[in-house]
């Protein structure tokens, strides 16, 4: 402890002011550093949720007059079959956008185990996380060229001599929703990889020379050293997929609009839709609520996997 | 240590793989940009007869140069002002506040996994009850409240990791205080602070649903905003499409390529934190 030039007394009194913070005077200066970041928030994340919840207890046109209707909107929301069937598809989108990198993302990280140096590493890395940086709008547009009718889809499948196969994709009833989840693995696997290769390298060797020693198949290898080791990585890659499959908007919005039929709509885009083109904002609000809801419940459980342990 | 050469192969070879993955949409974009406009190109063939004015055309009808300083200018309001306030309030809540006051913190980390989707409805009619509908400030503002909660939760953990005796060396009230901030603290926070710049530049310009939402005029949107509705003007043109896509998402990608280290750094340690 250096405290230099601070009298003994100034040096007392300071102790039991910090980091406690309970003065008067440094209460004051400790809200003047928060205040500009608790304003922005408060006007516009707080207030808009608070917002949120009272338009979601109104039957509301957003021009004309509202009227109060409690919990009404939130009874079409979980009963509405059109409705609730926007919502299953924003859980079939996780099964895409989650399961496919996240085993992706495992089996290529247990493959390598630490051979990420040199200049291959880095043009990996390079090229891997390059769907993270561009916009989401533009991976829509990307692959809805290549699942379109001449596109690179079923250009390979002609190819290999499945020729029946070819369809335009997103435009099937049946497989529009899995080729839009397609596109959310494609841009969530590079990241997910990075995520787990990265932390599989700071497992400690020696786990795996014991292992070894002990006679560990490489599936038990996996079960008991890398899984285990890997818990906040997993963690994370599967807290950051749910959250975008389930609020997904813009990739959606761009390769299909939701259709055909409401097959690919997903609740972002649903809210949008009903807000400003059939101007039900209470409704609107009410699936921004259960939506928002949905998250939290979908990713506590996830959070507290990740915790145990650590 | 037999297994070492082998293994070494096959992750080679499963990286050679998922890179190939990657980088097919963009090269089938970039075939499908060189044919003739209008036409209907196949996946991935390279044109006979390529037309490198494909670029110079989408350029134009992109209006991109309009387009690029839109971006720059909203990425210009929202970035700065997000980083100082959340430095400040990092700094406030890892530093200046006790246990009495954890409730502020949690308030912000509330915020961490809201979908903006969420409350786009009310910031609609919030943003124009302010007059800001169709302006700039109508992604900006909101864009700055947004990010709070990862800015904070973010600053704070760096703020939390800096020795107490730091700050005590500095020790004072007020003006003092907010002295020591910029001299000392904020050059030990340059590292976390970098890393925040790039996350909310990237999330900025390509944010797509404010825009979409709040700002009727596309060369006063984001580039990722001005994308959706080149798609509605020209998503027939699949070689004028491919063409305007690449270009629109060349900026961040030459940055990023510049920048590699940085940005897979702050990629990688943001979602670990986020």
């Amino acid at each position: 402890m250096n405290h230099g030039t601070l009298s003994g007394g100034t040096r007392l009194r300071m102790s039991r002011l910090f980091p406690g913070g309970k003065s008067q005077k440094a209460r004051a200066t400790a809200i003047l550093f928060v205040l500009p970041a608790f304003t922005a928030y408060a006007v516009f994340v707080l207030a808009p949720l608070v917002m949120s919840l009272y338009y979601s207890t109104l039957r509301w046109d957003g021009i004309g007059k509202a009227r109060f209707t409690g919990l009404a909107n939130y009874v079409t929301v979980l009963t509405d079959p059109d409705l609730l069937s926007i919502i299953g598809n924003a859980f079939e989108l996780v099964l895409y956008f989650t399961v496919i990198p996240v085993l992706l993302g495992l089996a290529v990280a247990s493959a390598i185990r630490g051979h990420m140096a040199g200049t291959f590493g880095t043009l990996t890395r390079t090229v891997l996380f390059l769907p993270q940086v561009i916009p989401l709008v533009a991976a829509g547009i990307a692959w809805s060229w290549m699942f379109a009718s001449t596109g690179l889809v079923n250009q390979a499948l002609t190819a290999i001599g499945l020729a029946d196969w070819t369809r335009g994709w997103l435009g099937d009833f049946d497989f529009a929703l899995p080729a839009v989840g397609i596109i959310g693995a494609w841009v969530l696997l590079g990241l997910c990889t990075m995520l787990l290769v990265t932390g599989i390298a700071k497992i400690d060797p020696s786990l795996y020379e014991a292992a070894r020693l002990d006679g560990a198949r490489p599936w038990h290898e996996f079960r008991y050293v890398t899984l285990p080791g890997l818990r906040q990585e997993i963690g994370v890659c599967i807290t950051v997929t749910v959250i975008s499959a389930l609020a997904s908007f813009d990739i959606v919005y761009i390769a299909t609009g939701g259709g055909p039929g409401i097959t690919t709509m997903v609740p972002g885009l649903e809210i949008y839709r009903l807000a400003f083109a059939h101007r039900q904002v209470g409704l609107a609000s009410a699936l921004a609520i259960v939506l928002m809801v949905l998250v939290l419940i979908a990713i506590t459980p996830i959070q507290w996997y990740a915790r145990e342990k650590k | 240590m037999t297994a070492a050469k082998p293994r070494k192969w096959l992750a080679r070879l499963l990286l050679a793989l998922l890179m190939t993955v990657t980088l097919l949409p963009f090269l089938s974009m970039f075939t499908a940009a060189l044919a003739p406009s209008g036409s209907y190109p196949n996946g991935l063939s390279w044109p006979d007869d390529p037309q490198w004015s494909n670029f110079a055309k989408a350029f134009e009808v992109a209006n991109m140069g309009r387009l690029l300083v839109s971006s720059t200018l909203i990425v210009l309001g929202v970035v700065p002002v997000s980083v100082l306030a959340a430095t400040m309030a990092g700094y406030g809540l890892a530093k200046l506040t006790g246990g009495r006051n954890k409730w502020i913190y949690l308030v912000f980390v509330a915020g961490l996994t809201l979908p903006f989707e969420a409350v786009i409805t009310p910031l609609y009619y919030e943003v124009r009850a302010f007059g800001l509908l169709n302006t700039r400030f109508a992604i900006i503002l909101p864009l700055i409240g947004l990010y709070m909660p990862f800015s904070v939760y973010w600053m704070r953990a760096h703020f939390l990791n800096v020795p107490n005796d730091l700050t005590e060396a500095a020790q004072l009230d007020g003006a003092t205080r907010w002295k020591e901030f910029w001299l000392v603290q904020v050059p030990i926070a340059r590292p976390a602070i970098m890393s925040l710049t790039i996350l909310l530049f990237l999330w900025t310009w390509n944010q797509f649903l404010l825009p979409v939402v709040l700002v009727r005029d596309p060369s006063l949107r984001t580039m990722a905003g001005a994308l959706g509705a080149f798609q509605g003007q020209w998503g027939t043109d699949v070689p004028l499409l491919c063409a305007g896509s690449l270009l629109i998402l060349a900026p961040t990608v030459l940055l990023f390529l510049a920048f590699q280290r940085h940005f897979v750094a702050a990629l990688l340690q943001g979602s670990v934190k986020g």
